[in-house]
């Protein structure tokens, strides 16, 4: 993009073009967390309006209170910021920033569709949960600094809470990438291109398991209800954010519900085919071939960066492609967002130790099953979701080459399709002149 | 200065070594036991930027360490992650038995 | 104009610069800093920049490996224990100044030390040439796992049998380092558990005979504060309102 941008301005390789290419990244993902949480908070009221047989927000904009959450963000930016006396105010300050900062960085390495994302990151996957995992900062922070008792015990089981579901959290997500044999969320999303019967959550029942595991835990992992006992009503006023006022406190709310669609989106790329939808429409309809995913050839970019002019080197084909691959993943991540509310609103909260309990003595067994059955699933090589469907999966092998240089080299397992899956590294394979030595044969001890 | 030259990998060195003497000095000043620990953390990271430095192909295309680098200071995290919970535990006991965290009054087995 | 046409190869200086800055820069926050809970932030932010460093590297798994062991659990469990012990005095935490000035001169005469060694061997300070500033990313994740379970992918090109055999994997250091998480996992819930004190006979919880305990001879306990707080200098604060408070 940062080349295109230089084009467009007759710049040659210029600093201005990257300033420009990251704005613009940045300023889109910024949407998705700040109308995605306007969207998601009115959502909410709607849907527990809905369960518990009200209505919910009706007069606002319209018929369905559109804009209710608008008219609220304005109180609450009229709203005067207290902050209290005991509280250690520089930290009070700054614990809602902590929050925002780390949800908004997750979306760093997100991969809304082939291609389209905001850094290229070949971890991507144990990226987005480290960056995610910094969140339980703000809130530690906020519950010490508001010199509230109320506060503090939030806090307190917060990251009791957040800590100990990392471990079944981890243990799920490593089974997608133990199947795909890669760290790169859009290497993971793209293996599972085709019909639904490839998404991995089909793959066989353990990684059917291991998506509900998951799911379960992302839930407790962003603090939701039933698992929201840092904000516990009835027993710790509001928790964390008891002290909190105005902006403030709506920063809190936005990390909150922007790391909801983060861990959907998660969900989705890992086991639910990402920006793949059930139908694989773009290749039907011949906009972009599934042997052309993943590809770095310019010729596949959305803008020709050679090309003068915006329109003249508009590439209308892959941009609707792309543009129904990013729609796909808002609304998967959408629904698992709903599916969310949904749970808050249909189940009583547990108790601290019912959470602690459900983590160390039900999450953690199933996933190490849910882990343990997938390996063995791959080891014997038994029929998975897509063989029953007869339909091609391409797995992704890498080899390396004795000229030291590592090379990827990609074979279609079943049929003749050939599917050129460059990662998105710029190193396009080098020519195999060399032998090319099999992994299983170094481990011979040959060398 | 720096914006005109380019980095190389002793300027990494340099951020290692100046993390390392923050955590050591921070170790043997702070009275509070788990500043000390704090300081052990820092000191830590300042040896592992040493590591990722020299097993880094960008800064170092020749000779760099290569993985070995990167793999010792994956051993260095864990290992720190390791220290970390025993020392808390010797931290909380200590705190559980004497009610303090100062290190200055932990000297029951002075002579 | 001609300023925006020039190509500018200093992306890796640039964020060098702030990643590094912020590191020693909260790193001297955490060794400055008299309260307890600030300094974990801080050093927070600290390892949190150094991590930014590691992926400037070029290492990324480690990068993300910090964040998420280092940043992500190792600090809560620091911040636990903070949060746990930190009382009336123990927030604030004055220190001599003669020790102060001893560490000085010491950490002082270090610094000069390893920045010697650092910037003196003509090898390590020769920079590369980044001006190709898009650096690219290596596919390191699935060599780093290969390396753990003793096959290094990364030597197949080596000539030399001596440089060959002695890259060896690391699958004995892997094993060596699991056992010993497991042994710290399980050492560390046997150190921390709530003991029971000498004279508890009945049934109540240890913790709350302690706190019977602190209530009964919560005379005797104030005296010696006060004398801990009179011996270092110390007022007695009020634990929730910080000393070094820069507002």
């Amino acid at each position: 993009m940062a080349d295109f941008v230089n084009h467009i301005l007759t710049l040659e390789d210029s600093w201005i073009g990257y300033i420009v290419a990251a704005l613009v990244a940045a300023v889109l993902i910024l949407h998705v967390v700040a109308v995605g949480a306007l969207l998601f908070i009115w959502m909410e009221r709607k849907i527990s309006g809905r369960i518990q047989d009200r209505l919910g927000p009706t007069r606002v904009g319209g018929k369905f209170g559109w804009l209710q959450t608008l008219a609220d963000g304005i109180k609450l930016i009229a709203k005067e910021d207290v902050t209290p006396d005991l509280a250690d105010k520089f930290l009070f300050k700054i614990a809602p920033y902590v929050g925002l900062a780390a949800s908004y960085a997750a979306f760093i390495a997100l991969p809304f569709a082939d291609g389209v994302v905001g850094q290229h990151v070949n971890t991507a996957v144990f990226f987005v949960l480290a960056v995610l995992g910094l969140e339980v900062f703000s809130v530690i922070l906020a519950g010490y600094s508001s010199g509230s008792k109320w506060s503090l015990f939030g806090a307190m089981r917060e990251a009791a809470q957040v800590v100990s579901y990392e471990v079944p959290l981890g243990m799920c997500v490593v089974v997608p990438v133990m199947i795909c044999g890669t760290m790169n969320l859009t290497t993971i999303a793209n293996m599972q291109a085709g019909f639904f019967t490839n998404w991995l959550v089909f793959n066989d029942p353990f990684t059917f398991l291991t998506a509900i595991v998951y799911f379960t835990c992302a839930t407790a992992g962003v603090n939701r209800a039933p698992f929201d006992l840092a904000e516990a009503e009835s027993e710790l006023v509001a928790g964390f954010h008891t002290e909190y006022s105005g902006l403030r406190w709506s920063l809190f709310f936005m990390a909150e519900y922007s790391s909801m669609f983060i861990v959907a989106a998660l969900a989705s790329i890992l086991f639910f085919g990402g920006s793949h939808g059930p139908i694989p429409i773009a290749d039907v309809l011949g906009l972009l071939s599934l042997d052309n995913l993943g590809s770095s050839d310019p010729a596949f970019h959305v803008f020709n960066e050679d090309g003068g002019g915006f329109f003249a080197s508009l590439n209308l084909e892959i941009a609707i492609a792309r543009f129904l691959g990013v729609a796909n993943l808002l609304l998967k991540g959408t629904i698992g967002v709903t599916v969310m509310m949904w749970v808050r609103w249909s189940f009583p909260r547990l108790r601290i130790d019912q959470v602690m309990t459900m983590c160390l003595k039900y999450c953690v067994p199933l996933a190490a099953v849910g882990f343990l059955g997938a390996t063995a699933w791959q080891a014997l090589d038994l029929p998975t979701g897509n063989s029953l469907m007869n339909s091609p999966r391409y797995s992704h092998h890498e080899l390396w080459t004795a000229d030291d240089s590592e090379s990827t080299v990609e074979e279609a397992s079943s049929n003749e399709v050939q599917t050129p899956h460059e990662d998105d590294t710029h190193a396009a394979a080098k020519a195999v002149e060399l032998k090319t030595v099999p992994v299983s044969v170094v481990k011979g001890g040959e060398r | 200065m720096l914006l005109i030259g380019t980095v190389s990998v002793s300027w990494y060195l340099a951020v290692g070594a100046v993390l390392f003497v923050l955590g050591a000095v921070c170790m043997a000043t702070k009275r509070n036991l788990l500043g000390v620990l704090m300081g052990v953390e820092l000191v830590l990271n300042g040896a592992n930027m040493n590591f990722i430095a020299f097993g880094s192909k960008v800064l170092r295309p020749q000779g760099s360490l290569g993985l070995d680098g990167q793999l010792i200071a994956l051993f260095v995290i864990v290992l720190a992650a390791a220290e970390a919970a025993v020392a808390l535990a010797i931290a909380l006991n200590f705190y559980n038995n004497h009610n303090t965290v100062d290190v200055d009054r932990a000297n029951e087995l002075n002579g | 104009m001609d300023l925006f046409a020039v190509a500018w190869p200093y992306w890796h200086q640039f964020f060098f610069i702030i990643f590094a800055a912020t590191a020693v820069g909260f790193g001297f926050g955490v060794l400055l800093s008299k309260n307890v809970v600030r300094m974990a932030f801080y050093l927070v932010l600290s390892l949190g920049s150094t991590a930014g460093l590691f992926f400037l590297a070029g290492a990324e798994f480690v990068g993300a490996m910090q964040l998420m062991i280092y940043v992500g659990g190792t600090l809560v469990l620091l911040i636990f224990g903070v949060m746990l012990t930190a009382q009336k005095d123990f927030i604030n935490m004055d220190t001599h100044t003669q020790d102060w000035i001893l560490a000085t001169i010491v950490g002082g005469s270090l610094l000069m030390v390893l920045l010697f060694a650092a910037f003196g061997a003509e090898d390590w300070n020769t920079p590369q040439d980044l001006t190709d500033a898009k650096v690219e990313a290596t596919k390191e994740a699935t060599p780093l796992g290969l390396a753990l379970t003793g096959i290094r992918v990364d030597t197949l090109g080596e000539t030399d049998d001596a440089v060959q055999g002695g890259k060896a994997g690391y699958l004995m250091p892997f094993i060596i380092v699991s056992v010993h998480l497991l042994v710290v996992l399980i050492g560390a819930a046997y150190m921390a558990r709530t003991k029971k004190l000498s004279h508890a006979t009945d049934d109540k919880s240890s913790r709350a005979k302690l706190m019977l305990f602190k209530m009964e001879h919560e005379a005797e306990l104030l005296e010696e504060e006060t004398y801990v707080v009179t011996h270092r200098g110390q007022s007695a604060l009020n634990p929730l309102d910080p000393q070094d408070d820069e507002n």
